[in-house]
């Protein structure tokens, strides 16, 4: 069986980008973010790339740093308010943006990964995102139809994998990163932890190791948090 | 005088239900979970993939892995669970919560709503908007009545682009609380105290049946 380990990012990614290509990222705000693989793919300078994330990071980290270096083309994203940069290029026409309802995106990505062409969904019905789409009636209401999506590749943020790509992920650092891993054409994974074959929970794998082509684990996790918020302890 | 943030906020709670599965949006209606009554057992979801949202962590102990829709550190609770974005929007899209709460810019007279995009400025996008209010069960606004310029936003038409057609059940302001029943008509239910009936009439361009 081919080895899908590999011992870092620029490893994972070698013989993989091209220019113009659309590229799936994992991660909701920064939470479960595939850090190394975008530092890296700022690295390597590859462009005009479509991003398909439900955000675009922050200003200087995640996605936010392939913006400041234009190295993207277009972003399909449900919600984009963090980021100032990203406003810039966006209202300068640098940028394109294609937004889609956030259940709507994660359903695209899940039915592009099971092989399902399209879709029909209430969400949007008589909105700007049902503009220029089929709706049909089913059983006396609307429905619009989505199309599933898929990417030339995927980057994917887990917990622990083991050298089968089989993975786990960690409270809501889970969120796009499933569906994403199966709806890439490649589908690179890091990790915090590789773990030896058979120490994962076989009834508890969150992703299967056949959505997976490559896995690292990555060098450095900073895991931002854009909104720390705490209370204070009570007296005692 | 017209409700607080706190008053509206613990106004909205009184919609709650004891067994409830409850979607918060963000600002006055996050302050919603401070007004769950005690003894009544309602489990939060957050769309980013989280059932049994738990109250923010101590200083010190916030986790990265751990936030909420609005991107908040929270904690989690002995009966939370964790699922994909995709298995979120299922339970949302699928009719299994039970009530959404949620801000708005505009609702109209006929149920829309309002509540993701000014024309000409930038747009930051919907979010789990659409869905939320396609899918939930019963969608409840919480908003300011009027605009800061005091221009009504309980409209017989909404004037921006819609989050979703004839979806809004009930409308609580600071003024008061109206049933809009997804166009089945609006009706005053009641007023906060010391607001009058006149001062609600000169700040709604929608038609209302009094029912208070």
């Amino acid at each position: 069986m081919a080895d899908k380990v590999r011992k870092d990012a620029a490893a994972a990614l070698d013989g993989v980008l091209f220019d113009g290509m659309t590229i799936m990222a994992g991660g909701f705000g920064l939470c479960g973010i595939p850090e190394n693989l975008i530092a890296a793919i700022r690295e390597t300078g590859v462009k005009d790339l479509t991003v398909v994330s439900n955000n675009c990071g922050i200003d200087g980290f995640g996605l936010g740093i392939l913006l400041e270096n234009r190295q993207i083309k277009k972003m399909v994203s449900s919600y984009v308010g963090e980021n100032k940069l990203f406003e810039q290029l966006y209202l300068s026409g640098e940028l394109e943006l294609e937004f889609n309802p956030q259940g709507t995106l994660a359903e695209r990505i899940r039915a592009g990964g099971a092989g399902i062409p399209a879709f029909f969904t209430k969400t949007g019905v008589g909105t700007l995102v049902a503009e220029g789409k089929e709706v049909r009636e089913f059983d006396g209401e609307e429905y619009v139809m989505e199309r599933g999506l898929t990417a030339d590749l995927s980057i994917v943020k887990a917990w622990k994998a083991d050298a089968e790509g089989n993975l786990i992920y960690r409270k809501t650092a889970r969120n796009f990163n499933p569906m994403m891993a199966t709806a890439g054409k490649v589908c690179l994974v890091e990790v915090e932890e590789i773990v030896p074959v058979g120490s994962l929970d076989k009834d508890n794998i969150h992703t299967p190791g056949i959505y997976v082509d490559r896995v690292f684990k990555g060098a450095v996790f900073e895991k931002r948090i854009e909104r720390v918020t705490t209370r204070a302890k009570e007296a005692v | 005088m017209p409700w607080t943030r706190d008053e509206t906020a613990a106004r909205a709670a009184r919609e709650l239900q004891d067994g409830f599965y409850v979607n918060l949006g963000i600002g006055i209606p996050t302050l919603v979970a401070n007004y769950i009554p005690e003894g009544m057992k309602v489990t939060l979801q957050s769309e980013n993939g989280m059932l049994g949202m738990g109250p923010f962590p101590y200083e010190g102990e916030a986790d990265a892995d751990l936030i909420n829709a609005g991107k908040q550190t929270i904690t989690e609770l002995a009966s939370s669970s964790y699922f994909s974005s995709a298995d979120s929007f299922a339970m949302i899209r699928g009719g299994h919560i039970d009530l959404s709460i949620l801000g708005a810019m505009q609702v109209a007279a006929n149920g829309d709503l309002a509540n993701w995009m000014v024309p000409g400025k930038m747009v930051k996008g919907m979010g789990g908007a659409m869905d939320l209010v396609a899918g939930v069960k019963r969608v409840v606004v919480v908003m300011d009545h009027c605009e800061k310029t005091g221009a009504p936003k309980l409209l017989k038409d909404c004037t921006l682009p819609l989050t979703g057609k004839a979806v809004v059940d009930t409308l609580i302001t600071d003024l008061g609380v109206f049933s809009i029943g997804r166009g089945a008509g609006v009706k005053l239910l009641e007023l906060a105290p010391g607001v009058t009936l006149d001062e609600v009439k000169a700040k709604t361009e929608a038609p209302f049946e009094v029912a208070l």
